[in-house]
């Protein structure tokens, strides 16, 4: 057994919404720098030196990437051998979430009520997703998600009959329909399997991925690298105004299933893409 | 082509812009997204005065970041502009002479800039730090409880964006993606 204080999780979530706004994940950024030594649109290269740029100046003068710094999403496994003292886990996130928004200089975009909409100030509450693992540790992620390309985002309840290539045509449709919208090059996360929410959790998870590695499954990192090269045929290109890079890496999940069904999910993020891991 | 243009921005001078322009633009402009759009929409309903005077402006769907202490404004870069739609041709019949912002916008809103001769402009989504340099003065003016969806009146110098619906109706997201796929 080992007691960890909530305190711990307040000061880690608070630097973690920092860092992951200011400073993207080193596989992004060389994932979007090598981006543009490729791009052959003169317009596209030029957007993607923009967006190099942009990564140099957040970090230089310590502002946020992108004004959209997300809802905080925020993956917590918990070893169950821990055990938490202070205040309840949820409200130690939350208080994470509202300090790191404050000193970090965080947009705070989230609203109490989906139709209400007042905005909460102080940029809670997150999206908490909690999962029981062996062993000691707590392991978080935490990953700011923008809306222009969650907006983007679907679920398919496809027929097992449909397989690989009605998985593979749903994600095409979904990256075409978001098209401008979600700030090409994106992140393309798929979740495929489980059950209607498990897949769009899993599309989610997808995408806290690092982009410079492929699924440990033979026949998925396939796919992964087929619906790539695909992808990056349509020619939205950055911004969506024509190019090579539309698509900077397409990550998959998959679960078991029921034996009437093919879920999948389609989680869009556009080229920031924010995911920041520690282990306590 | 590259141009560079003042803010507000005539009628003239939105005539002379092309769907594909790099244009650079200085002077002054306005910020206003969502909730801003819901409750100017709203003024005008109940028959009331808008806080802001549209004729030749633009608007830019910015909410910011917040600044840092000696800063002007956090970072900037524009938001989902189809969101705007429904509120758009109202605003554009009013005289709104641009909008800058980042997707597709509708038909609807593509008639209504035809009709009036304005210009969609997009900036790079996802590029706010940049952005920001380019903002030299930021004022709250209207609606202050909004947060960063309050209206703000910028001052820019060389702000970069790109021509995507011009006043003729060319849309470069239709055409751009064709024209690249022709040259491979
Ligand atoms: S989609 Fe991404 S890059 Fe575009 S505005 Fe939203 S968070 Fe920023």
């Amino acid at each position: 057994m080992r007691t960890i204080h909530t305190d711990e999780i307040v000061k880690n979530i608070k630097e973690m919404c920092i860092q992951a706004n200011y400073y993207l994940s080193p596989d992004m950024e060389s994932a979007i720098k090598s981006a543009k030594e490729q791009e052959n649109s003169a317009l596209g290269k030029q957007i993607l030196g923009q967006l190099c740029e942009n990564m140099n100046i957040a970090k230089e003068d310590q502002i946020p990437i992108c004004q959209d710094t997300g809802m905080a999403i925020v993956f917590l496994k918990v070893g169950q051998d821990v055990h938490f003292e202070g205040q309840n886990i949820t409200d130690a996130i939350n208080e994470g979430v509202r300090q790191g928004y404050q000193e970090g200089y965080l947009r705070k975009s989230v609203v109490n009520d989906p139709l209400l909409r007042v905005n909460t100030k102080d940029n809670t509450p997150a999206i908490i997703h909690y999962e029981i693992i062996p062993g000691e540790n707590v392991e978080i992620t935490v990953a700011p998600k923008g809306f222009g390309s969650e907006n983007m985002s679907r679920v398919f309840m496809l027929k097992p009959a449909d397989g690989a290539e009605g998985v593979k045509k749903s994600v095409i449709q979904a990256v075409k329909d978001a098209g401008p919208n979600a700030c090409p090059p994106m992140v393309v996360g798929v979740g495929i399997g489980g059950d209607f929410e498990k897949s769009a959790i899993m599309a989610k998870t997808a995408l806290t991925r690092d982009v410079d590695k492929e699924s440990p499954l033979p026949h998925i990192a396939q796919m992964e690298k087929e619906l790539l090269s695909e992808l990056n045929q349509l020619g939205i290109g950055p911004a969506g105004l024509g190019g090579k890079t539309t698509v900077l890496k397409v990550n998959i999940e998959t679960f078991a299933t029921h034996i009437a069904g093919l879920p999948m999910a389609v989680n869009i993020c556009c080229h920031v893409n924010r995911h920041v891991k520690r282990t306590l | 082509m590259e141009k560079h243009i003042t803010a507000p921005m005539t009628k003239e001078t939105a005539v002379t812009l092309s769907a594909g322009d790099y244009v650079y633009i200085s002077g002054t402009i306005y910020t206003a997204r969502d909730a801003a759009h819901k409750r100017m929409f709203e003024t005008l309903k109940e028959g009331e005065q808008l806080p802001i005077d549209l004729e030749n402006n633009i608007i830019y769907y910015l909410g910011p970041t917040p600044a840092r202490e000696g800063k002007v404004i956090g970072s900037a870069g524009p938001t989902t502009s189809s969101r705007m739609d429904k509120y758009a041709p109202t605003l554009l019949d009013m005289g709104q002479a641009g909008m800058i912002g980042k997707g597709k916008r509708s038909e609807e809103v593509i008639k209504s800039m035809v009709k009036n001769q304005a210009v969609y402009f997009a900036a790079v989504g996802g590029a706010g730090a940049l952005l920001s340099k380019c903002i030299k003065k930021a004022e709250v003016i209207a609606y202050e409880d909004l947060g960063t969806e309050a209206i703000r009146k910028l001052e820019v110098e060389n702000l970069p964006v790109i021509v995507v619906i011009d006043s003729k109706g060319q849309n470069l997201y239709e055409t751009a993606i064709d024209e690249y796929l022709k040259t491979l």
